[in-house]
């Protein structure tokens, strides 16, 4: 055999292992949160618009709950507001706001100018619950369900169609077949 | 409106690229001279649009236009200007208009010296060239078009990932990039001596700068990259092998191996088959080295954007690319025989050993990138490599190239013998073993017998490479500059060699929680943290600490490390301390605040770190240095 040939089947089997690869990318590119399948981790943060109260995750038990972590010094975070308002007017389940590390005054002005989508706001000014939850940028959306276990998670903004394709879906069946590309 | 007429510039510069291609390849098939005009006049176009779509995403940048989805995802109106210029290439999208834009630069170079080759060949050349610049073209307006609008615009940017504003992150993608892209013309003229059928080896000499000139590049590129790793990533490496890294060492080891296989061929015309097939496999691994970074198949620290439907273009484009030219290869490569024979003991033998052992180097390291997937693909579960494996087996071929590094200067070519008396390698190499210990025992107490065998071989090749240039002094004779050049790579091989044994061997680190007052001893230095306060940035906020470190009752150093947030994308990131001398650097990072006025920090004492990019810049040096040779400055005639 032309000894010549040998570099062209190595590159061949090279690009057999790079097809291998290819197929099992986007199940690496996703970064799933360790936290889905978890229980939600426990909180107790001050009330951001009614100073007597307390927002904890005790609240969650007992209903479906989306918990959105937001901030009004993040851009996207007004780019998924109006989904907010529209998940919130929808009716299907309370959203609980966390509002990281910010103003309360800011926050309390954003809500009245944008409209109010929130249950309740848990003020986290310190960024510790964040922290908890595996926070690493804004906006993040958190599905719990009834028993308090995280169920689905979003980051980056919320939009109509992922919130019909990607959590949903969870409503209605107990294990749903969830398209890849939901992060 | 701008931004439209840019994207509209990059489409038909992609026309124009196939002409390029068509012209160059179909008319030198054709024997058609008079087509010569067409690639001349397609290659300029091609690159005057390219340059005019790169300066409109540039102007879209620097005046904070917000509808472009590129700019919006990579750039705030806060970001520094220098920042929003070097914003372009932060990202997969602008990285990949970098990429072809500097394609062009390169297009146009040879074509301004394409008068010194035969032009048959230059058109084959400049073809090959276009179908490249094809392929990316088409893979930026398909899969990754930064010149995108968005409806409606953002209010303002997500801001650029703050761990690339940064100095040295912001020029080292320029300088990397042309380094791999140099590659593709040594690429392109590896196939257009295939494709004609070349039995001769002239090709070996109009290669050679080409080569060499990518290689420095190359060299500096990531030698700036590891320097930017080293004091902005803060824990205080300066390689992590990871596959990023390894994607762009791969060819510069290849091209090492190139650059010394080309001298034999260009001086003896031997290994002619071996020298095409390392040209190819040079600019392959770039494009393999691509592949693996933005396709999403590695996990990567560095991580661009994965999108598989990016990963099926670069592979498709793979396949037709490479495995056309090995195709080409296969088919051609028998014609090129060589007779000619040499002795056991000559330079064509250490030039082979070199050869293999660097081929070895970048298998290993292929070996090692690779492995995740190979373990997938046969169904082994995930599989980690990391420095563990890198570190051990990269030196098993790397040690014996440089104990012959050190011999194999002083070989002839083809009888073999060596030109110096081995007495005078003896002192040479007794010299350097007695002056490696006398350090290491003296300076750093070190017990590592790797730092002995790695300082000892620092020497000895530092040592050996002198021998000629001192022994021309003293007779009055003038060197060549590919001799000079040769001598001062390999001094600045030996100096990259020195300080990474030294770093690996006789580093030393604590992590200590500290209070304003407390002082620390590490290595002889006192480290004393004087406080600290808030500061605020352009964009950011954060804290900065004051260490000040002496060495008995003199004060070495004041060092600043900070904690910064970044306020868009709500980020922290760490700017570590450092008090750099020629022969250690002194690192302090900040680490968290642990209450009471405390802050954790880690101190490093890292020897003769700034060697190892010293050494790697005298590399690229010697590289230039020979390009101003005769051989190179003479006209080539087929």
């Amino acid at each position: 055999m032309n000894r010549f040939l040998w570099p062209l089947i190595a590159f061949a089997l090279l690009m057999v292992v790079m097809v291998v690869g290819l197929n099992n990318a986007d199940r690496k590119g996703i970064i799933r949160s360790p936290l889905i399948g978890q229980p939600a981790p426990v909180f107790d943060a001050p009330d951001l618009l009614d100073p007597s109260a307390r927002v904890t995750s005790a609240q969650l038990l007992g209903g479906w709950h989306l918990v959105n972590v937001w901030g009004t010094w993040c851009v996207e975070c007004r780019a998924e507001h109006a989904t907010l308002l529209a998940i919130s007017r929808e009716g299907k389940m309370p959203v609980i706001g966390l509002d990281w590390k910010d103003s309360d005054e800011d926050a309390k002005v954003w809500l009245q100018q944008l409209g109010n989508p929130y249950q309740h706001v848990g003020a986290d000014r310190d960024g510790r619950i964040a922290i908890d939850w595996g926070v690493y940028g804004a906006p993040e959306s958190f599905l719990v369900d009834p028993s308090g276990t995280v169920r689905q998670k979003r980051t980056g903004a919320m939009s109509e169609e992922l919130w019909s394709r990607c959590f949903l879906p969870y409503l209605s069946e107990p294990q749903p077949k969830i398209p890849a590309d939901c992060t | 409106m701008w931004i439209e007429l840019g994207h509209f510039a990059l489409v038909l510069a992609l026309f124009v690229a196939a002409g390029q291609a068509f012209f160059g390849l179909v008319g030198a098939a054709k024997q058609r001279l008079d087509w010569l005009p067409l690639v001349r006049a397609s290659v300029l176009v091609q690159t005057l649009l390219t340059l005019f779509a790169g300066a409109t995403l540039i102007n879209a940048f620097v005046r904070n236009d917000f509808s472009v989805g590129y700019v919006a995802d990579h750039s705030n109106s806060m970001l520094p200007m220098f920042y929003r210029v070097a914003a372009l290439w932060g990202a997969h999208e602008g990285s990949l208009l970098l990429w072809i834009t500097i394609l062009a630069l390169w297009t146009v170079a040879v074509r301004a010296r394409m008068h010194r080759l035969p032009p048959l060949f230059a058109a084959r050349v400049l073809g090959v060239l276009g179908l490249i610049s094809v392929g990316f073209l088409l893979f930026t307006l398909t899969t990754s078009n930064p010149f995108l609008r968005l409806l409606p615009p953002a209010v303002d940017g997500a801001d650029l990932n703050p761990l690339l504003q940064d100095f040295a992150l912001a020029v080292h993608p320029p300088i990397l990039y042309t380094g791999y892209v140099g590659f593709s013309v040594t690429f392109a003229f590896a196939c257009a001596a295939l494709l004609e059928g070349r039995r001769d080896h002239v090709w070996a000499r109009w290669m050679r700068p080409w080569t060499v000139m990518s290689w420095a590049f190359l060299s500096c590129g990531i030698a700036l990259g590891s320097w930017w790793a080293y004091y902005e990533l803060g824990w205080g490496g300066y390689w992590f092998w990871d596959p990023v890294e390894n994607a762009s060492f791969m060819p510069w080891l290849t091209g090492t191996a190139l650059i010394h296989s080309l001298a034999v061929t260009d001086k003896r015309g031997l290994f002619k088959s071996w020298t095409l097939l390392l040209a190819i496999g040079a600019f392959s691994l770039s494009l393999i080295g691509t592949f693996l970074v933005r396709s999403g198949v590695l996990v990567s620290v560095h991580s661009f954007a994965a999108d598989p439907a990016r990963g099926i273009f670069i592979l498709a484009f793979l396949v037709v690319l490479i495995g056309g030219a090995l195709a080409l290869y296969a088919w051609r490569a028998p014609l090129l025989q060589s007779e000619a024979g040499f002795a056991l003991l000559s330079r064509e033998s250490f030039l082979l050993f070199n050869n293999i052992l660097l081929v070895v180097a970048t298998l290993v390291v292929l070996g090692g990138t690779l492995a995740p997937l190979i373990a997938e693909t046969l169904r082994l579960g995930t599989l980690s490599v990391g420095p563990p494996y890198f570190g051990p087996a990269f030196m098993v071929p790397m040690l014996p190239a440089l104990v012959l590094l050190g011999v194999g200067f002083h070989a002839s070519w083809k009888r073999g013998g060596l030109q110096v008396t081995s007495r005078m390698l003896g002192v040479v190499a007794g010299v350097a073993v007695l002056l490696s210990v006398a350090i290491l025992l003296a300076g750093y107490g070190s017990r590592k017998p790797l730092a002995y065998v790695g300082s000892a071989l620092a020497l000895w090749i530092i040592g050996s490479s002198l021998i000629q240039p001192i022994q021309s002094l003293r007779r009055g004779l003038r060197m060549p500059a590919s001799v000079v050049g040769m001598t001062v790579a390999h001094i600045g091989v030996g100096l990259f060699v020195l300080g990474a044994t030294l770093v690996e061997s006789a580093s030393i680190e604590r992590d200590v929680a500290m209070k304003t007052g407390v002082s620390v001893e590490l290595g002889g230095y006192t480290y004393r943290y004087t406080g600290g306060e808030a500061i605020e940035g352009p964009n950011y906020d954060g804290f900065r600490a004051h260490v000040t470190v002496s060495r008995g009752t003199r004060t070495v150093a004041v060092l600043a490390p900070e904690k910064r947030r970044y306020w868009v994308t709500n980020s922290v990131m760490t700017e570590a301390g450092i008090g750099a001398a020629w022969n250690r650097d002194l690192f302090v990072a900040l680490g968290e605040d642990v209450g009471d006025g405390a802050w954790s920090l880690r101190l490093q004492y890292r020897p003769l770190i700034r060697f190892i990019w010293l050494g790697a810049l005298i590399m690229a040096l010697g590289g230039i240095i020979t390009l101003r040779d005769e051989r190179y400055r003479r006209g080539a005639q087929a």
